[in-house]
């Protein structure tokens, strides 16, 4: 880059910030770095400037950067939830790109600011995370690459799994373990004394408790009755015993952190970091939609208010409509948060527009702002597969289901619900997770290659409770291979 | 408080994080594909192949295994352009599209994240080959036989009398008499003179000869005949791949053998009967008019359905002695496509005639049952001599 174009970049940069504060929003210093195509397919794929090595990072990488090659896709940004605010420019992008691109990250980090799942994100995370890379390199030395790879591989395989909000019985749950107070890792016990504890906490009873026991069984007696007999009564029984001080957690890294028995100093920092990483991730994939309309729709103005030249324009326009060009395959978040949020304005005005990015995530967002308008306008559809063929299972006249359908979608995030119920099942050390079925079936293929993951760091037996076909079965590893029984 | 921004562009080159984590993945897709080898050997598509082409190879133990919904089973959410109905086909499985707008490219679809390697014939060759040599070879055997050669490779002012250049040599001298005006070769002086210089160039010479002999009878099936065809594929880029100096010959059989060219080896069958001492007779009388023992390192490698005509049974036995007389290794690939093994059914295959009757340390028998049993093959004749040893020991 020239010094002449950068001076110019400046000076838009200038008035971007200058404008977007006039327009109310509200955002940390920015650090905006100009790099190479490499340097921003590696963030792309870390999601950080730096983070622990792993292959799959490598691979991720390799993909960005062929896609870049073979221009199906590029990246022209990537913006980093911390104060300051760090954003990176591709050096490629014209002046016009890297103005759009700068307004696109300041409303950007103003939503990272403002909106509350963000509050209590480390904005320091980028120092966390390096240092976090000098101590897995150092493992390497240590403890060999293989190993540690090894382990990164089975915690990554999981680590989606964690819960992204305070859970005022963790504590106690911990605690309450017959060996909890052994280990120096546990938690004290005693904490479980507020009363209302169980209010804030329906949502996890309800579908790890309720899914089985609606479940249909088999009938008869044989391997099903043996089966019935040895699987999840002990916890259950325990449970009944005492009270209501033993839950199913679904943040199966802290419970492995917790309970695993036989865990090194250096796994338990991994597993810990690599923790403390996705609930640092958790809240953008949370408010994806709305946190990329926010700044679709913030971009839009205030290069509005930019004295662009014509050709600028063009430019704009050209490149606005390719970020929000809708897929009939999947959901642009781009073009359905910037939609909803301006049909929130028009309805409510632009206080409230303040408000939603305040104290919404996706979930809420469309639970409350998708109406059926919106839904017809937009053509969104249901589809599903039948036979070989992508079918269409609900169009925009039956909008609440639409709307439902996605809410489902990006309810946690995408992932399934996974509890870990007993880290001793039938007294053996055996861990038992269940899968908080709400209708839709895990991957059985993706299933047994996981288990061994979980298994490898847990060190025994690991079981995996389901529903396929509407009948409850059961998944175990043991060491040697997976095993799956109906229940 | 005015919020204060920064623009700058920092030198980043010695940031690799990105090459060096990829490095280590591709090292990994290595690494499997070393696992899988076995199953990709076989592959129809590489067999077929030019050899020039890069192939896809599914990469199983490279996907990042979640817990994760079985998307083929769950609602997702599209966006039409306005008239999108309940019952619209917006796909089908094989990828094309339905009504207007562009179809699904790759990766487009809800799915998988399927990891599949690209790896060149080359590539995969060298990994199979990694361990792979002649046996026995024996480096002494035509060493003085490598042929000298001369090139004449520059023309200089001076040098031996015997090797002036005497077209450069008039050359010069048209030149220079032209310069003063007379376009003539004479007289010619000392400085006009020219001289040729030479290189000595060794050319090794063939040393090893590889006798590929096939059964192209009526019995071979697909299978024998697919399964024959993939050893000799990859023996064949093998030997080329690492050594120089090895001539390879093609011999076809069914009740009578001839030498055919390598295409039609690998492409042409034929029918009738079964005579194995046809193509021991024509490789023994190779040997004899071409490639004296003392001077070659021979192999020769027969490849059957293991049925011959009975009657040709202990002449195909004394000629495979008499092979073995002159050969550095004898290497006998029978291909069992029934799956039977060594039943009643089999027992009077070639396989069990030669392992019964011929007793020798550099005779080598393997069957092959299944696709994933050519890599065995490779390695039984061509691995590591303890390894070979004990892949022959476990057929016998």
């Amino acid at each position: 880059m020239t010094a002449r174009v950068h001076a110019e970049l400046e000076d838009a940069i200038a008035r971007i910030i200058d404008r977007a504060g006039e327009a109310g929003l509200d955002f940390f210093d920015m650090r905006f770095e100009i790099c190479p195509a490499d340097i921003i397919y590696t963030f792309g794929a870390y999601g950080m400037p730096i983070r622990f090595s792993h292959w799959s990072f490598g691979k991720a990488f390799h993909r960005m950067k062929m896609d870049h090659d073979y221009g199906l896709a590029r990246i022209y940004e990537l913006v980093i939830n911390s104060d300051p605010c760090y954003a990176f420019l591709l050096d490629t992008n014209t002046l016009l790109q890297n103005k759009m691109i700068a307004a696109h990250v300041v409303a950007h980090c103003d939503f990272f600011k403002n909106n509350w799942r963000f509050r209590d994100t480390n904005r320091k995370m980028v120092w966390t995370m390096a240092a976090f890379a000098g101590r897995v390199r150092q493992y390497e030395q240590e403890y060999g690459r293989d190993r540690v790879e090894r382990f990164l591989d089975a915690v990554l395989a999981i680590h989606e799994h964690v819960d992204p909000l305070p859970d005022p019985d963790r504590g106690a749950a911990a605690g309450a373990s017959r060996d909890g107070a052994q280990r120096p890792g546990g938690r004290a016990a005693g904490s479980d004394q507020d009363p209302y504890g169980d209010l804030w906490n329906l949502d996890r009873y309800i579908p790890a408790a309720a899914a089985p026991a609606e479940a249909p069984r088999p009938e008869g007696a044989g391997p099903g009755a043996r089966g019935d007999a040895s699987r999840g009564e002990p916890p259950r029984a325990e449970a009944g015993a005492r009270g209501a001080a033993r839950r199913p957690t679904r943040d199966l890294l802290l419970f492995l952190l917790e309970r695993a028995p036989d865990l090194e100093d250096w796994q338990r920092d991994i597993l810990s970091s690599v923790r403390s990483e996705s609930l640092y991730f958790r809240p953008q994939l949370e408010t994806r939609i709305m946190n990329e309309g926010w700044a679709s729709l913030w971009h839009a103005r205030i290069m509005r208010d930019l004295d662009l030249t014509p050709e600028e324009s063009l430019e704009f326009a050209r490149m606005h409509a390719a970020v929000l060009a809708p897929s009939r395959f999947h959901l642009n978040p781009y073009h359905l948060g910037l939609h909803i949020f301006s049909d929130i304005e028009a309805r409510y005005g632009t206080e409230k527009l303040f408000e939603v990015r305040e104290v919404d995530t996706d979930v809420s967002f469309i639970r409350n702002y998708l109406t059926r308008d919106l839904v017809e306008r937009l053509d969104l559809y249901l589809f599903r597969k039948n036979g070989d063929r992508w079918e269409v299972t609900r169009d925009h006249s039956d909008w609440e289901a639409v709307r439902d359908g996605l809410v489902r979608l990006i309810s946690n995030c995408g992932f399934p619900y996974i509890y870990a119920e007993d880290h001793d099942y039938q007294k053996r050390g055996e861990l038992y997770l269940r899968h908080g079925y709400e209708g839709v079936e895990l991957d059985p293929h993706d299933l047994t290659r996981t288990l061994p993951h979980v298994y490898h760091i847990w060190g025994r037996p690991v079981h995996l409770e389901t529903v396929e076909g509407d009948r409850p079965v059961r998944y175990t590893y043991d060491g040697h291979e997976v095993q799956r029984r109906p229940l | 408080m005015a919020v204060r921004f920064t623009v700058t562009s920092e030198d980043w080159s010695l940031h690799r994080q990105g090459q060096m984590d990829q490095e280590r993945h591709q090292e990994k897709v290595r690494e499997a594909i070393k696992n899988n080898l076995a199953d990709i050997v076989s592959q129809e598509n590489i067999i077929t192949s030019d050899g020039r082409r890069v192939i896809r190879v599914p990469i199983r133990s490279l996907n990042e295994y979640r817990f994760r919904f079985n998307w083929q089973k769950r609602e997702h959410v599209g966006q039409g352009s306005g008239s999108t109905r309940a019952g619209d086909v917006i796909a089908r499985e094989d990828g094309t599209a339905e009504g207007p707008g562009r179809g699904p490219g790759a990766g487009d679809m809800p799915g998988h994240d399927y990891y599949e390697a690209e790896i060149t014939v080359d590539d995969l060759g060298e990994l199979i080959f990694e361990d792979l040599g002649l046996p026995h070879l024996d480096p002494r055997k035509r060493p003085d036989l490598t042929s000298r050669q001369y090139r004449w490779e520059d023309v200089r002012k001076q040098g031996l009398r015997a090797n002036i250049d005497k077209k450069r040599t008039m050359l010069e001298a048209l030149k220079r008499n032209s310069l003063r005006g007379v376009p003539r070769i004479h007289p010619i002086i000392p400085e006009d003179l020219r001289y040729k210089t030479w290189e000595e160039r060794y050319r090794p010479e063939t040393s090893a000869v590889v006798l590929a002999m096939m059964d192209t009878s009526g019995s071979m099936g697909e299978f024998e005949k697919y399964i024959a065809r993939a050893f000799f594929f990859w023996m064949v880029r093998f030997l080329r791949s690492k050594y120089d100096n090895v001539q390879i010959r093609f011999l076809a059989h069914s009740t009578e053998a001839r030498e055919v060219t390598e295409e039609e080896f690998f492409t042409k069958g034929e029918s009738g009967g079964t005579r194995c001492s046809s193509v021991y007779e024509l490789a023994l009388r190779l040997i004899e008019e071409e490639y004296p023992p003392g001077e070659y390192n021979l192999y020769p490698f027969h490849f059957s359905d293991g049925d011959n005509l009975a009657s040709d049974n202990p002449r195909a036995v004394e000629l495979v002695k008499a092979l073995l007389e002159v050969s550095n290794l004898f290497g006998y690939g029978e291909i069992d496509g029934h799956g039977a093994g060594l039943s009643y059914y089999r027992s009077s295959t070639l396989y069990s005639l030669y392992t019964r009757e011929i007793r020798h340390p550099r005779f080598v028998a393997t069957v092959i049952r299944s696709r994933n049993e050519v890599l065995d093959a490779l390695r039984a004749f061509f691995g590591p001599r303890e390894v070979a040893a004990l892949a022959g020991r476990e057929e016998r």
